[in-house]
């Protein structure tokens, strides 16, 4: 039933469908990675599921030469959980954005992540709402003018990495849309891991937000505006010659000079991906700009039982210890009487 | 084993009423296992309140289970009870006037203390007058209780909770059942002193019986005379849950159910968890969006899928059953009803969210609706219910409601052999595939599930094109798809039995009912064509689409009535399907109908075969 995978390329995961984003849309570069990263995953085409919501972004399964769903407003996680439940095998990706994932879809993404249910979700923050003609959104910046909030918006924006975190998930990251090599970077590791794989992807609204994240992209000011997180590395950023560092000390964030010294010495925090507890992820997820660079990669990747397999493995259980099901049997269990002729 | 006289009869009405701690439900159901076992025809009717513990003594603390059974065929749960046990002076307050004229009233003496009738708003004794009205046995059932558990190493609360068992005992002496099953389930239960005071107690209620002066015979019961075959004891929501479980095995396909717990419908969640060895796997989702929203992934994934709820569950649901519409994949989506709107009564019995399983999603979005008649048909109902919906590929409405779903009634075993089978089949065909290519006959599309190499697609809410399933706006491929998408639900008629007919196939009146409805209904056509009135019934398991007859035979009728539990919408769809001059006969008490009051309406539209004939002469 499978198919080969060694032969596949980045063109066999393109549908013949046009694509109806608008010209300097951050999804293009997102779709083009991910059809890039795909062959190289070892599955079998047949095997990948696409799930979106609604939104620009969630037109993306309609792109993808694989079995791909595009279903209804914030609720693709549900969807996805329902296929991968009952499907482990298949490889399960949700598209989602910052409206479609954190609004109206904020309740499953939160419980889909604690279940920790092997799939990955790629979340596309532009801070705004696209396709409804730009209204601001649950990560849009405090007094945000839009069509809706003409006089500055007054709600606090969430981090979708800490909402993430805060959901308990085992495995978070930050990338950027224009940022070629980290973007398949992360999507590398989110297949690799095994558990509900968070990805926030900074992405580029040309139409209603443009250059939210033009510090993030410019691959000069990346330099100084991004802090590139490793495993087991210190938290460095900046040129060369005037890096600076961040501290944690009593779990609050700060800048140190570095230069030239070894960070270490000057107390700057080695990053770990696999502290049990999140507390130090959540240290990093505070870091925003202007005050902070913002983290990009890897933030926290743990191993918990994932919600499929642990679900898969009752079945066997139960199974082995009462052997198949039998309908007879069932139908008569109890009670029961019977009528002579 | 009794000493006194016993005296045959032929059925017998007995409700159990108490508080809600009092463990009514508990004791109507032990009573109603005896009493299945003692192979009469029996039919329950559960009445609790949707708070789980609502202040004690008080009116609207009052839980209640009536059992009705009978050597004869009965169907429903009996108008009125002619025996009231009653624990409180709040619960006879409640039910008392339910009981049949001349009946007997069975009150625990104990419970009736100024403070307690003050609770239940009695400002002076009412026992005085319930003499005079009823056979009115006063029975110390705390005290007795009490003297039953002396010396064992329990507290008193504890001892005290056991006095349901007195009466229950005292219940299986006066009608001759067996206490065998419930010291089973005793001995299956509890351990040490717990287990000695409940079994103590269930003796000293039917001893109490056998020695006390206050009865002077007890009852017999005979067997019903019923078809041969091995029989249990089934509800609603057991048989549902079973039915979800032969689907399974009947299909053999994998089952995925989804649910958000909801009352009346949790319990069907609860049941097929227990089945996980029959390679089901049930989901209790974050909310009823994730529950059938992730029904639907099983399915496109290749599961049998079904989503369970109840009413408000159901509004919640529409959205992502309009894009199973739309995507055209197979799902069964239970609504046990309940009384509404919003909250309404949760644990009341209403059949009124019809209109919405028709018409409760936006845009053109015909679904499938099918309905249970009573609880053992909620087996039968949702194995037809995926029938529907794998071979045309569509999800399909089951409606049950409140009173299906925790009444019991004996249910003949069915042979497995005897279940239909459905085969599943998926696309593997690579040549010629197309998401939306159509079966001929049926207008299914394909089932083409992930893992298929060569058959990947996408599926999705925007307007499809024609074959492709290509998203598409082209304004005339719109109306086709539209038309599609009805011809195909229009078509499943041709597939499913004609209606039958209760009684003569013209007449003056045809009663025309869906749902839980059905044993009332019957009960009282029968029993006016026994009085020589010219009135059948009909009743539609299948709602969408209407069976291919049901024009032919509404035709046949001068006068149509529609019992419905709501306030005309079966009435409505079929005034505007046939154009036929149907009339309502709605109630929305949040309790079922009484044969009586059906009865009396069927009076109110026909004749006794005599006295037509003078009206003719009119």
């Amino acid at each position: 039933m499978t198919s080969a995978t060694a032969k596949l390329t980045s063109k066999d995961f393109q549908s013949d469908q046009d694509i109806r984003w608008c010209p300097g849309c951050g999804d293009y570069s997102i779709l083009a990675n991910v059809q890039r990263v795909m062959p190289e995953l070892g599955v079998p085409r047949e095997n990948f599921v696409f799930v979106s919501g609604i939104g620009c972004s969630s037109r993306f399964p309609y792109y993808m030469n694989t079995y791909g769903m595009h279903t209804i407003h914030g609720r693709a996680p549900a969807f996805a959980t329902g296929i991968k439940a009952s499907r482990p095998e298949l490889s399960v990706w949700v598209v989602t954005g910052d409206g479609d994932g954190l609004s109206i879809g904020g309740n499953h993404l939160l419980h889909t992540i604690r279940r920790n249910i092997d799939i990955q979700i790629l979340l596309f923050n532009n801070r705004v709402y696209g396709l409804t003609k730009g209204q601001y959104s649950p990560t849009s910046r405090l007094g945000m003018r839009t069509k809706s909030t003409p006089d500055g918006a007054i709600d606090h924006p969430i981090d979708p990495i800490a909402f993430a975190l805060g959901a308990g998930a085992t495995f978070v990251a930050r990338t950027v849309d224009v940022n070629a090599p980290h973007l398949q970077e992360m999507l590398h590791r989110a297949h690799a891991h095994r558990g509900t794989a968070f990805i926030e992807i900074l992405q580029n609204c040309p139409v209603y937000n443009d250059d939210e994240w033009i510090e993030l992209e410019d691959r000069k000011k990346r330099v100084e505006a991004s802090l590139v997180l490793q495993d087991g590395e210190p938290l460095v950023w900046g040129a060369e010659d005037q890096r600076r560092g961040i501290r944690i000390g009593d779990g609050i964030p700060s800048v140190v000079s570095v230069g030239a010294d070894d960070p270490v010495g000057k107390g700057v925090a080695i990053h770990h991906e696999r502290y049990e507890t999140p507390a130090y992820s959540f240290a990093l997820a505070s870091l925003q700009r202007p005050e902070f660079p913002l983290p990009i990669g890897v933030f926290r990747a743990v191993e918990k039982p994932s919600y499929e397999r642990s679900l898969a493995q009752q079945v066997t259980d139960a199974v082995s210890e009462r052997g198949e099901g039998d309908l007879a049997a069932l139908l008569h269990s109890g009670d029961t009487w019977t009528v002579d002729k | 084993m009794s000493s006194k006289p016993k005296e045959s009869i032929e059925r017998v009405a007995i409700r159990f009423c108490g508080d809600s701690g009092d463990g009514m439900q508990l004791t109507g159901t032990k009573f109603t296992e005896s009493t299945a076992l003692a192979g009469n025809d029996l039919s329950t009717l559960p009445d609790f309140p949707a708070e789980i513990r609502a202040p004690a003594g008080t009116l609207a603390g009052v839980s209640g289970f009536q059992i009705h059974f009978s050597s004869a065929d009965i169907r429903t749960p009996a108008d009125h009870p002619d025996v009231l046990v009653a624990f409180n002076p709040a619960a006879l307050r409640a039910n008392v006037d339910d009981v049949r004229s001349g009946g007997m009233v069975i009150v625990n003496s104990d419970a009736f203390n100024k403070k307690s009738l003050l609770r239940a708003g009695y400002s002076e004794d009412p026992l005085p007058a319930i003499r005079d009205r009823f056979r009115t046995l006063e029975i110390p059932v705390t005290s007795l209780n009490r003297e039953a558990v002396k010396g064992l190493g329990i507290s008193s609360r504890e001892g005290d909770r056991s006095k349901n068992f007195f009466a229950l005992g005292l219940m299986f002496w006066l009608y001759n059942r067996p206490m065998e099953p419930t010291l089973r389930w005793l001995a299956g239960r509890f351990k040490g002193d717990v287990l000695e005071a409940n079994t103590r107690v269930l003796k000293a209620g039917y001893a109490f019986g056998e020695t006390t002066e206050v009865f002077p015979s007890s009852f017999v019961v005979n067997r019903a005379k019923i078809q041969p075959g091995t029989y249990r004891n089934i509800t609603g929501n057991t048989a549902l849950a079973w039915g979800v479980v032969a689907a399974a095995t009947q299909m053999k396909r994998p089952v995925f159910l989804g649910a958000y717990p909801i009352t009346p419908a949790s319990d069907v969640l609860h049941e097929v968890a227990r089945y996980r060895h029959f390679g089901i796997k049930t989901f209790q989702a974050e909310d009823e969006i994730a529950a059938i929203s992730s029904t639907i992934g099983a399915s496109f994934a290749g599961h049998l899928a079904i989503t369970t709820t109840s009413g408000p569950g159901m509004v919640l649901k529409q959205e992502a059953l309009g894009l199973a519409v739309m995507t055209e994949l197979p799902l069964v989506v239970v609504n046990i009803q309940r009384a509404g709107p919003s909250t309404g009564m949760p644990t009341k019995i209403e059949q009124t969210d019809l209109l919405m399983a028709f018409y409760g999603r936006n845009g053109e979005s015909p679904v499938p609706v099918v309905a249970a008649a009573t609880p053992g048909d909620c087996f039968y109902t949702v194995l037809e219910a995926f029938r529907i919906a794998v071979t045309y590929m569509t999800p399909v409405i089951m409606l049950s409601d409140s009173y299906l779903a925790s009444s019991a009634e004996p249910w003949p075993i069915p042979e497995i052999e005897s279940l239909r089978r459905t085969d599943v089949e998926f696309r593997t065909e690579v040549e010629g595939f197309a998401p939306y290519l159509r079966d001929p006959e049926t207008l299914a599309r394909p089932w083409a599930i992930p893992g298929t190499p060569g058959l990947e697609h996408r599926l999705g809410g925007l307007s499809k094109q024609d074959q492709t399933g290509n998203v598409a706006y082209d304004p005339v491929n719109n109306e086709r798809m539209v038309e599609l998408r009805a011809e195909k639900i229009a078509r499943i008629a041709n597939d499913i039995p004609p209606v039958e007919v209760f009684g003569p196939e013209r007449g003056d009146l045809l009663l025309v009912g869906w749902g839980g409805t059905q044993g009332a209904i019957t009960s009282a056509v029968e029993e006016a064509q026994q009085d020589g009135r010219s009135v059948s019934s009909i009743h539609l398991r299948h709602l969408n689409p209407f069976p291919g007859n049901l024009g032919e035979v509404l035709g046949n009728f001068e006068k149509i009535l529609v019992p419905e539990l709501n306030t005309g919408q079966l009435t409505s769809l079929l005034r505007a399907e046939f154009l036929v001059p149907a009339q309502v006969m709605s109630k929305v008490q949040g309790q079922p109908f009484l044969i009586e009051e059906i009865r009396g309406r069927i009076e109110a539209m026909t004749d006794k075969k005599k006295s037509s004939k003078k009206k003719d002469r009119k």
